[in-house]
């Protein structure tokens, strides 16, 4: 199998945008101007185009059709799309420079969560017969899974509310961040629930955003970036989508068996309790850094947050800033599918 | 890395498959391949689903239910989407996760369920910000069709002739959802005006359908204990739907998929090295058109291979013998049912539709405004 590397990242800040259309366009452009502008690369340059978007998400059928309006794909390029999250078309460009039909990949995921209520949507996420009918929003389940957890004595309401101050300190230094800042722990645990055991805090803001990664394979990537972060270790899996079949909090061990430790973790928890599920899974010790991002509970693009944690995780490796790291991904509910990229400086 | 076809399953095509949920369709599908290949879920490393637009079901990522029927609970699940060609485009990412060596034996499934909801409706939501069609598949390609006619002089009964081959072809497949061996020219000539020039016997039906495949690497073929199609090459394309200098009758994308397919298959004249096409031709017209966009005839001559004949089994380049989309349109199946289709041939599998001698054979699929194009080759022998 080729060796390949991410050697560039960009994303959008993350906002609610009154003027973005659901189509990802205006999120896009300027970032794509931005990866290129970092790696000297041009669209020409790319083998192997891949998008992660909702059409749910975006109200309308073929929505990353539009996107495609982004690359001013004149003449044909080669190109695909996945119904899930970016991280997942960046394993689906993973593959293709793997499998030699690319040298240089982009990935990128989009979404314009703002556009009507999130967590009503995504609980059409849920069994269409029997469970979708029932309307069980997305904030609601993963209070149940809080509750679970709290329950069996994995974390309390006081934990939570440390993840998330934790979150908005370490986002202060990121620009795309949509929440950050210091808060006391007493001032959030003293706010109101928005499904109980969940306060705000505890739940990833609602915004719009976009992200992009480009992979290269071999000597390419040696060219392209100073300290390529290459993928050591890539896979996902997906759980019962039955909520009653599935123990909520066994999460089972989502990395590589006996790898080395890595120094960044950016793991995608849209939800506090998660974020402690998800170390459990990872067998995250106490050196790793977790989330230096502030990671989607300051900033959760639908779609593109899971790609931007990858990118934050590779961008650490590329700054010199650590030497092996993890990016994660998630999708469905609570934490129905997980994605792992571990990569390391070589 | 060498990958084959292990094996194919399929659904019994039709309007309304009120007797099965979603997941119920899918199983069908997905069972008859592992049987087809002599495999159970155990053997299978991950799975790719591939489906057109949720809201063609009114399920938002359907595959995350999908998860525990397609036996995929603790594997890996990609959800593939890139319009019509997504069956195609399914077909290609589970080959290539073989390719690259990640899995050895990987399922693909695609489906539509499509009297869950309504695909016109879909089609047809006003997206803010661009054109709104509100005209459907039909009356989006209507004038296209007509360009091609008027550009390359073919006779008015072209588009007709088509119809009857796919519609008699699909009357040997017992999966194909229309049955209609008695069609005549004059009976599909007399049919309803929907968008001229294509009548309502030209066109495809709406469908409830899934087709699975499952694709192993070198080993696992060598194991199978049936035979295997082995994939030659695969290629796909995308351009925007609209931009200044677009040939709608003859896609730029097409062109280019075509030409890099055949090249990464040593293949010099594919009228003379392919024995079999399976290509996505949801109205009769479309036949010759993609013969000219793959290259099989020069530009403005694809139809007079249908004139002649030369597209019926038999002819020099049986096209869609399966009875095509023509004959069955669950959406997002329907590309990956070319690509099962053509492998069904050169595994010798197909039945009362199979050519005869068939060793090389084209899977080919189309989506969007003619934008989006995923083929693949699939041979009886690997080289």
């Amino acid at each position: 199998m080729n060796a390949v590397a991410v050697v560039g990242f960009a994303q959008s800040p993350v906002r609610v945008r009154e003027d973005a259309t659901t189509g990802g366009v205006e999120m896009l452009v300027p970032i794509f101007a931005d990866v290129f502008r970092a790696t000297g690369l041009t669209k020409a340059d790319i083998g192997f185009w891949c998008s992660g978007s909702s059409d749910y998400l975006a109200g309308r059928a073929f929505s990353f059709v539009q996107a495609v309006d982004a690359i001013g794909a004149v003449p044909p390029i080669m190109e695909s799309h996945v119904e899930m999250d970016g991280a997942w078309a960046l394993y689906e460009a993973w593959v293709k420079i793997a499998c030699g039909e690319a040298e240089v990949a982009l990935a990128y995921g989009f979404g314009k969560s703002s556009g009507a209520e999130l967590r009503r949507v995504l609980a059409l996420q849920l069994d269409p017969y029997l469970v979708a009918p029932l309307w069980p929003d997305s904030v609601s389940v993963a209070a149940l899974q809080a509750r679970l957890g709290i329950e069996a004595g994995l974390w309390t309401e006081k934990d939570l509310a440390e993840v998330a101050a934790r979150s908005r300190a370490a986002a202060a230094a990121n620009p795309a961040a949509q929440v950050s800042g210091d808060v006391s722990i007493e001032d959030l645990l003293s706010r109101p629930y928005v499904a109980d055991p969940l306060r705000a805090h505890d739940c990833a803001p609602v915004g719009d955003g976009a992200a992009v990664v480009i992979l290269a394979s071999g000597q390419r990537a040696r060219e392209l970036c100073d300290r390529p972060a290459w993928i050591s270790w890539f896979g996902h899996r997906i759980e019962s989508g039955s909520l009653g079949a599935r123990d909520l909090l066994a999460l089972p061990p989502l990395g590589p068996a006996g790898e080395p430790a890595v120094d960044v973790a950016e793991l995608h928890a849209p939800f506090t309790h998660q974020e402690l599920l998800l170390r459990r899974a990872l067998g995250l010790g106490g050196t790793v850094e977790v989330n230096p991002s502030g990671g989607a509970l300051c900033g959760n693009p639908m779609f593109a947050a899971g790609l931007a944690r990858i990118g934050c995780a590779a961008e650490a490796i590329m700054s010199g800033r650590a030497s092996r790291s993890l990016g994660h991904a998630t999708s469905g509910p609570v934490l129905q599918q997980n994605l792992v990229c571990v990569m390391e400086d070589r | 890395m060498r990958a084959a076809v292990l094996g194919v399953g399929q659904t019994r095509h039709r309007s309304k498959r009120t007797d099965v949920s979603i997941a119920g369709l899918c199983r069908e599908a997905a069972d008859r391949a592992l049987a087809d290949a002599g495999l159970t879920f155990a053997d299978i490393d991950a799975v790719v689903v591939g489906k057109a637009p949720d809201l063609f079901e009114g399920v938002m990522m359907p595959e995350l239910y999908l998860a525990d029927a397609l036996g995929a609970v603790g594997k890996p699940l990609l959800r593939v989407h890139t319009a019509g060609s997504v069956g195609g485009a399914t077909g290609i990412v589970t080959a290539n996760l073989v390719q690259a060596g990640v899995h050895r034996r990987v399922l693909a499934v695609a489906f539509e369920k499509q009297s869950e909801s309504n695909a016109m409706w879909a089609l047809s939501i006003a997206p803010p910000f661009s054109i709104q069609v509100v005209a459907g598949a039909g009356g989006y390609f209507a004038p296209h069709i007509r360009a091609y006619i008027r550009r390359s002089g073919a006779p008015s009964h072209i588009g007709a002739m088509v119809a009857v081959k796919d519609r008699r072809n699909g009357a040997r497949n017992p999966y194909a959802h229309l049955q209609q061996p008695d069609v005549t020219l004059e009976s599909v000539q007399a049919s309803a005006m929907l968008w001229d020039p294509v009548r309502y016997d030209e066109t495809c039906p709406s469908s409830d359908g899934a087709c699975a495949v499952i694709i192993g690497d070198e080993q696992a073929a060598l194991a199978s204990p049936g035979p295997v199609a082995w994939i030659r090459a695969t290629a796909m394309r995308t351009e925007p739907t609209m931009f200044s200098g677009k040939d709608p009758v003859n896609p730029a994308a097409g062109v280019a998929a075509a030409a890099d397919l055949w090249r990464k298959a040593g293949i010099s004249s594919p009228i003379d090295e392919i024995d079999v096409a399976e290509i996505y031709v949801p109205f009769s017209w479309y036949e010759p058109m993609w013969l000219e966009n793959l290259g099989f005839a020069a530009p403005g001559e694809g139809w007079r291979l249908t004139e002649a004949g030369e597209t019926e089994i038999g002819g020099r380049l049986p096209v869609n013998p399966s009875g095509g989309v023509l004959s069955s349109n669950p959406i997002g199946a329907s590309g990956l049912l070319r690509f099962a289709e053509s492998a069904l041939q050169v595994m010798g599998k197909a039945g009362a539709h199979q050519v005869p001698g068939a060793r090389t054979a084209l899977g080919h699929a189309y989506g969007g405004g003619s934008q989006y194009f995923s083929m693949w080759v699939v041979s009886s022998t690997p080289d």
